[in-house]
């Protein structure tokens, strides 16, 4: 959690913290939304542009399929209706949008009404993801950055015209690590669904914050802010904080919130004005007379949809389904950490293939979440038989854990098959003969440790395991140790 | 200019062009004879913006080859053209006749430029009409009204009155006009040549500078019924390019000029002859007895709802227009007034570049659109177009071509209306319906009025029901007054 947020005040507990998102996310097309144009990133400026996306006089958009697909595939994967949807013109001045309009989607959008599942397993309501075109880049120069100061300013249109869904969110999200929470698992269904790069630094993804508070309790909603020019994870989460604070400060003091559009600035850590509900732009929404409605028939949408990868919510779900199968009971909570992590790694269909082979599924899905997770790329090119090998001595007791470990470690480095590298590494498991000389050398050396072991203090079990296995150079299973021990104590 | 003679008043576009495939005549004479006349007399008319001459004799040099060379030069080889100056020309200025548009070259042609191009037609230039396509006399152009070659006391109608006054002029034989609520129809009427506004859909807008885009037609203007459907012929058929281009060929009207109307169903809308002049009425009647003697079934219908296709019409066109026009902001083309920020370059660039008549549709426009009046005034006017809508197809039930005054009067003295908007918005009362409903309908020049001036009349037909609608059109030219069709080569009278 942010520790740089503005001053918190002592009574934040008191407050409910409600948060809406609308995620602007761009679609990995080839093309823009209404043109042949290459839809690239860092291209050289205004070399990506046609008379379409110029908006030149007598240019008419014709809507791009893919795009259509995409936004249809990310509908699917939140559970939203795919509607028959029209298109608007949303209407206001500013120097990157080629035409001073938006062609976006307004009453009647194409996808309404699904929800995202957290790892919380809380779900998230979708109000709509509908179809837009996306706006030039501005630079302004000199001045602060800001429009209103600048000498002058640049503007870029390769990115005009780019196709974007705009996914709204219900105002279900409290507070800022749950909005995270949201847009983390957001950005992987869009990977998932094909729809977005993800790519965040690049402005694939552009968050908008809808931020109130409300006593805690309460069941009305406070006065919304919309806190705008969120563009990381971080800066999400610092300027709810920020603005949180800013309205309980508010209320606090006997003032109350208005309604408006505010910035975060991520150098200075807070948020300010843009323009107020009163100044807020009308932008004259009418059909867009250059497009027909778009009306998707079901072949269409199946063909679309078709082949949709299961998003991580069902992934965890399946995996939790494994370990309450082998447990006889519900996942705990590492364990359900253990799954979000696997998920988001891309590693649970290497354990859901391991488990498959036999593997136990507690053992697997730590060792994927803990050791696997250093290196996911190799890890999720793992012969999943391989990994099932490995788990299997690991749970024969033919390798201790620390030994499974650094052979796991090694597979994923080098390859090669489990026994053998174990047996390259000398841990072929000690024969009880030399075990049981190792035993007698260790209890010689530590005669009083020994002998508290045998008086029945437990503590000190560790303590001559320890030896033993320094003794084998590790070669020892730490388990066969302990009850070889035990064993001699009678 | 030598040969002139041989071909001037131009002759039908589609003999033109028979005698230059067959080698009979040169593109590059053809088009010298149109130049020849557009330098004589264009001065006093003030038909075109721009006159390209030197791209245009390339392009007429180009058919004789082909012509020599033994390839085919297109139907309309060597036909010279004009079009309407908001149609996009590659690297030649596309003004809208507006300042605002100053030193602007489209980088690409019009789907309708290009199509007219590969048929081989010769376009010469581009011509004058109302700032944006928005007025119905042509004064409201920037570069000053175009003048009837009828009266050069008079307008020749509008938006499209170049077009129109240049194939009366006799200049060219085929222009290109756009139709958004009579452009095409109404000029056509005013100058005695024969005007289509094609369905909505059947000619492609990629490149037609939009005034208001669910009603913007572009459409051809000719001497003759059989040359404008032969230049429908070229222009229309789907377009990729536009996405509310119908997914069919243009419409084949010019086999059907001689199928006469033998049994066609003719409605007369009754309501169009009260308020219209005794020429303008009195034209329809005659119109309706020269079908009636083909053999068509010639009935009056009542149709009252279109009267009310006006006030919709002056709420979805400006509505749109305000949004079609807000990109002349000075940020990418045209003409920029800088100011001391971006807001104040916009305002005093959109200040100084249009004209009266623009500004007050965008203001109408944006108006009508703002939160709180939307429903009352843009979803009012929608629900009008419906009912317009509807009507029409009751009407269809029982006719297949309706016959109605393409305009209230003939044409009127320059200054006449322009005091009074409304007065002006009035010229269109009988032309507007077919926009809001997406059909065809032409003007065909029928007979002289009183006052010497040709006299339209209009056919309208159902969605896509273009070949009824010549079938009409070709038996009223027959029937009409021969002295009441362009060209007019006597300069003024």
């Amino acid at each position: 959690m942010s520790t740089d947020a503005a001053p918190r005040t002592s009574s934040r507990l008191d407050w409910e913290i409600v948060v809406g998102l609308e995620v602007h996310c761009e679609l990995a097309t080839v093309t823009k939304l209404f043109c042949g144009c290459a839809n690239r990133f860092g291209a050289e400026a205004n070399t990506q542009v046609c008379p379409v996306c110029l908006g030149l006089p007598g240019s008419l958009p014709v809507l791009n399929r893919r795009a259509v697909e995409l936004a249809m595939r990310i509908g699917r994967a939140l559970h939203c209706e795919i509607r028959p949807s029209t298109f608007h013109r949303k209407n206001y001045f500013y120097p990157d949008m080629p035409k001073d309009y938006q062609i976006s989607q307004y009453d009647e959008p194409i996808n309404v009404g699904g929800y995202l599942e957290l790892a919380s397993e809380r779900r998230i309501g979708i109000e709509r993801a509908h179809i837009e075109e996306d706006t030039g880049k501005t630079t302004h120069v000199g001045g602060g950055g800001r429009i209103h100061d600048a000498d002058h300013s640049l503007v870029d249109y390769n990115r005009a015209g780019v196709p974007l869904v705009e996914i709204v969110s219900r105002p279900d999200l409290r507070g800022a690590d749950e909005a995270r929470a949201y847009v983390a698992e957001l950005r992987s269904i869009l990977v998932a669904s094909g729809a977005s790069d993800g790519r965040m630094e690049e402005g694939s993804l552009r968050v908008d914050a809808n931020v109130s508070v409300r006593p805690m309790g309460s069941q009305e909603f406070g006065t919304r802010c919309e806190v705008k020019n969120l563009n990381s994870l971080r800066s999400l989460g610092r300027a709810i904080e920020h603005e949180a604070d800013r309205q309980v400060a508010l209320l606090e003091s006997g003032g109350r919130v208005v309604q408006e559009t505010r910035h975060w600035n991520e150098a200075e850590g807070r948020t300010s004005s843009m323009r107020s509900k009163e100044e807020a732009y009308d932008y004259r929404y009418f059909p867009e007379p250059d497009l027909v409605p778009l009306v998707p028939d079901e072949d269409f949408i199946a063909e679309a949809t078709a082949g949709l990868a299961l998003m991580p919510a069902a992934r965890r779900k399946r995996l939790a389904a494994l370990v309450a199968a082998a447990d006889g009971q519900p996942a705990a909570t590492s364990v359900t950490d253990q799954i979000a992590t696997v998920v988001d790694l891309g590693l649970d269909d290497l354990v859901v293939a391991a488990v498959g082979l036999g593997a136990d599924a507690r053992l697997a899905l730590a060792r994927s979440a803990n050791e696997a997770a250093q290196s996911p790329e190799r890890a999720r090119e793992l012969d999943a038989s391989v990994f099932a090998d490995l788990l299997g001595l690991e749970s024969t007791g033919k390798l201790s854990a620390t030994q499974a470990k650094t052979v796991l470690a090694e597979l994923l480095e080098h390859g090669g098959e489990p026994e053998e590298v174990a047996r390259r590494l000398g841990y072929e498991a000690l024969s009880e003969d030399a075990l049981s000389g190792v035993l007698d050398e260790v209890i010689a050396a530590n005669r009083g440790a020994w002998e508290r072991y045998v008086g029945g203090d437990e503590k000190v079990a560790q303590l001559l395991v320890g030896q033993v296995m320094k003794a084998t150079k590790g070669r020892a299973n730490g388990k066969a140790v302990a009850a070889a021990l035990a064993e001699r104590r009678g | 200019m030598s040969g002139s003679a041989d071909v001037a008043p131009v002759a039908s576009a589609r003999a033109l062009a028979a005698r230059v495939r067959a080698g009979e005549l040169s593109a590059v004479e053809v088009l010298e004879s149109a130049l020849g006349e557009i330098e004589r007399r264009d001065g006093e008319l003030h038909c075109f913006n721009l006159v390209t001459a030197d791209r245009a004799r390339s392009a007429a040099a180009e058919i004789d080859r082909k012509v020599a060379a033994g390839e085919d030069p297109g139907p309309l080889a060597g036909v010279p053209v004009a079009l309407k100056d908001n149609l996009c020309t590659r690297d030649v200025p596309t003004t809208c006749s507006s300042r605002i548009l100053e030193g602007w070259k489209p980088p690409y042609d019009a789907t309708v430029v290009g199509r007219l191009a590969a048929a081989g037609a010769v376009s010469v230039g581009k011509t004058n009409l109302d700032e944006f396509a928005m007025g119905s006399s042509t004064e409201s152009s920037a570069f000053g009204p175009t003048r009837n070659p009828w009266d050069l006391g008079r307008v020749p109608g509008g938006s499209s009155g170049g077009s129109a006054a240049a194939v009366a002029a006799g200049f060219v034989p085929l222009a290109l006009g756009s139709d958004t609520g009579g452009s095409i129809r109404q000029p056509a009427a005013l100058c005695g040549v024969v005007g289509v506004k094609p369905t909505y859909g059947v000619v492609s807008r990629y490149g037609l500078v939009a005034f208001a885009s669910s009603l913007d037609q572009i459409g051809p203007f000719a001497t003759t019924v059989g040359d404008a459907a032969a230049l429908l012929e070229v222009i229309g058929g789907h377009d990729a390019m536009d996405s509310t281009s119908l997914a069919l060929s243009a419409p084949r009207c010019s086999e059907v000029l001689d199928d006469g109307v033998e049994g066609l169903r003719v409605g007369v809308i009754a309501d169009f002859l009260d308020d219209a002049s005794l020429d303008c009425a009195g034209a329809v009647r005659a119109a309706a007895e020269v079908l009636a003697a083909a053999g068509a079934k010639v009935e009056d219908v009542a149709i009252p709802e279109l009267l009310h296709g006006l006030s919709a019409y002056y709420l979805i066109a400006p509505a749109e227009a305000s949004s079609n026009l807000a990109r002349y902001d000075g940020v990418r083309f045209g003409l920029r007034v800088d100011g001391p920020d971006v807001e104040a370059m916009n305002a005093r660039t959109r200040a100084a570049g249009f004209g009266p008549e623009v500004k007050r549709r965008i203001m109408l426009g944006t108006y009508v659109l703002s939160a709180g009046y939307y429903d009352a005034y843009y979803g009012q006017a929608q629900r009008v177009r419906t009912l317009v809508a509807r009507a029409f197809a009751r009407a269809y039930g029982q006719f297949d071509v309706l016959l109605a005054p393409t305009t209230p009067s003939v044409a009127f003295p320059i200054g006449a209306k322009t005091a009074d908007p409304l007065e002006m918005y009035l010229a269109d009362l009988y032309t507007i319906p077919s926009n809001l409903a997406g059909h065809p309908a032409m003007s065909v020049p029928f007979a002289l009025g009183d006052s010497g001036l040709p006299v339209g009349v209009q056919v309208l037909a159902p969605a896509l029901g273009e070949r009824e609608m010549f079938r009409a059109a070709a038996v009223l030219e027959a029937g009409a007054a021969p002295e009441a069709r362009a060209p007019v080569t006597g300069g003024a009278r």
